[in-house]
């Protein structure tokens, strides 16, 4: 992840991300139609998906709308360029934060009533994975002694020794970033209804292509953090992020939604109960 | 290269349907016909719809409502008919209150009969659907020769 030519490995990883996204997605598509008995679409779909987007018209309701999913798009891409050149993990994870409020702001620009309920489920849905993020920057320093990706990268034992109930809590909170079940609140990955659609109702043609872009260096963002957890090894750094995204893939088609009391009250107790209770314990520990 | 035909999704609107129609669009999306692996999406979502099915009667009630569906949709749209009622109102058709097909509401592209219209007839529909968009995309170019 970080060599000797940074400037090179960002760019890059900024090209190949969404690409990656991209195929991951193609690829969960295809898994849960076989769970399903289904044959499903072709792994490239997701493409296909986007440049068709690309070719219809754009309707808008306020032409703010648009203007606020650019801004989401490219801060989400300043956190994949601050992630990937091994910046401080605080500065991501506030400048995901500041990306998704740019999709909330869209969202209630567009005045319609499901993308009200969508962007109110949103930033619920943003209390509800906050601590679990926190807590692992929190954790990753507590153990690696930095903030910064790059010193957290070249940590020689892998930090899920040290932070399992974080880890916990993080994968616990995955689905809600990949808008699965049970967590797709705000909006769900797969089609739907406008109510369910929510943050996204009101948005068509290149506007919502964008959105999915987003959603896709979001999904790599996502899984390089459980990378992190692994670092040490690239091999089972590896591997960690690919088996919790089929994890997700199970527990999404295995389980329903639920109502966001419960979406809020369960993330919270993971992060408040196994996060912290881990942080304290290496608190302890490493003295 | 269009990638419309690879991706068309489609919003299903059901009028006074007697859900046989329903029940055999729905039957497309099961393991046996499996229309996702063509790269259909049953959006239920006006704004993200490419392919707008109607089935059953369209009447005094629901016609404002198919108008709206169907105004809501971004260009390169198409309507497809599905079922004799959304056709041409098959034996509704005399009722005081009942459209002679969804084609008194809106513009009808394509049109599957059929009481109820077979999924094979309906994916088909769907494919000639396709084809129907990438020409209404090219006409949209100002592409006519």
């Amino acid at each position: 992840m970080v060599n000797n030519h940074p400037i090179l490995t960002v760019i890059l990883w900024l090209i190949l991300a969404p690409f990656l996204g991209g195929l991951l997605v193609g690829i969960e598509r295809k898994i849960s139609a076989r769970m399903q008995a289904r044959v499903g679409p072709p792994v490239a779909q997701p493409f296909y998906d986007v440049l068709k987007l690309m070719r219809k018209e754009n309707l808008v309701v306020r032409k703010s709308q648009n203007f606020y999913i650019q801004f989401f798009l490219a801060f989400i891409i300043f956190t994949a360029v601050l992630f990937f050149s091994g910046e401080n993990i605080l500065l991501v994870i506030f400048s995901l934060t500041l990306a998704e409020i740019f999709l909330v702001l869209g969202a209630y620009k567009a005045s319609s009533p499901y993308s009200f309920l969508g962007a109110e489920r949103e930033l619920i849905q943003m209390a509800s994975y906050e601590p679990a993020y926190i807590i692992s920057g929190i954790g990753m320093y507590m153990a690696a002694k930095s903030f910064y990706i790059r010193d957290i990268v070249s940590f020689n034992r892998p930090l899920a020794l040290y932070l399992p109930g974080v880890l916990f809590a993080f994968i616990f909170i995955m689905a809600m970033k990949f808008r699965k079940s049970p967590f797709d609140l705000s909006t769900s990955a797969h089609a739907h209804q406008e109510l369910v659609k929510g943050v996204t109702t009101e948005f068509s043609g290149r506007t919502l292509a964008l959105i999915e872009i987003a959603h896709w260096y979001d999904i790599v963002i996502t899984l390089g953090f459980v990378y992190l957890f692994f670092a040490g090894n690239i091999k089972i750094a590896v591997a960690a992020a690919i088996s919790a995204y089929l994890l997700i893939i199970l527990i999404d088609n295995t389980f329903a939604r639920l109502r966001w009391q419960a979406a809020l009250k369960s993330c919270w107790f993971t992060a408040l109960v196994f996060g912290a209770a881990n942080l304290i314990v290496l608190f302890y520990i490493l003295g | 290269m269009s990638y419309l035909k690879k991706s068309p999704w489609i919003i299903h609107y059901n009028g006074s349907s007697c859900n046989g129609c329903d029940l055999e669009v729905l039957a497309c999306l099961t393991p046996v016909y499996d229309i996702e692996r063509l790269g259909v999406l049953n959006t239920g979502n006006p704004k993200h719809a490419d392919i707008y099915l109607v089935t059953g009667t369209v009447n005094t009630q629901n016609k404002e409502v198919v108008r709206n569906i169907y105004e809501q949709m971004p260009c390169p749209k198409v309507v497809v008919a599905v079922g004799i009622c959304a056709t041409s109102g098959g034996i509704f058709a005399d009722c005081y209150n009942v459209s002679a097909g969804v084609d008194e509401v809106i513009p009808v592209d394509i049109y599957v009969p059929g009481c109820a219209a077979r999924p094979e007839l309906i994916i088909d529909g769907i494919k000639d659907a396709v084809i129907l968009l990438e020409e209404k995309e090219k006409l949209a170019a100002g592409g006519v020769k």
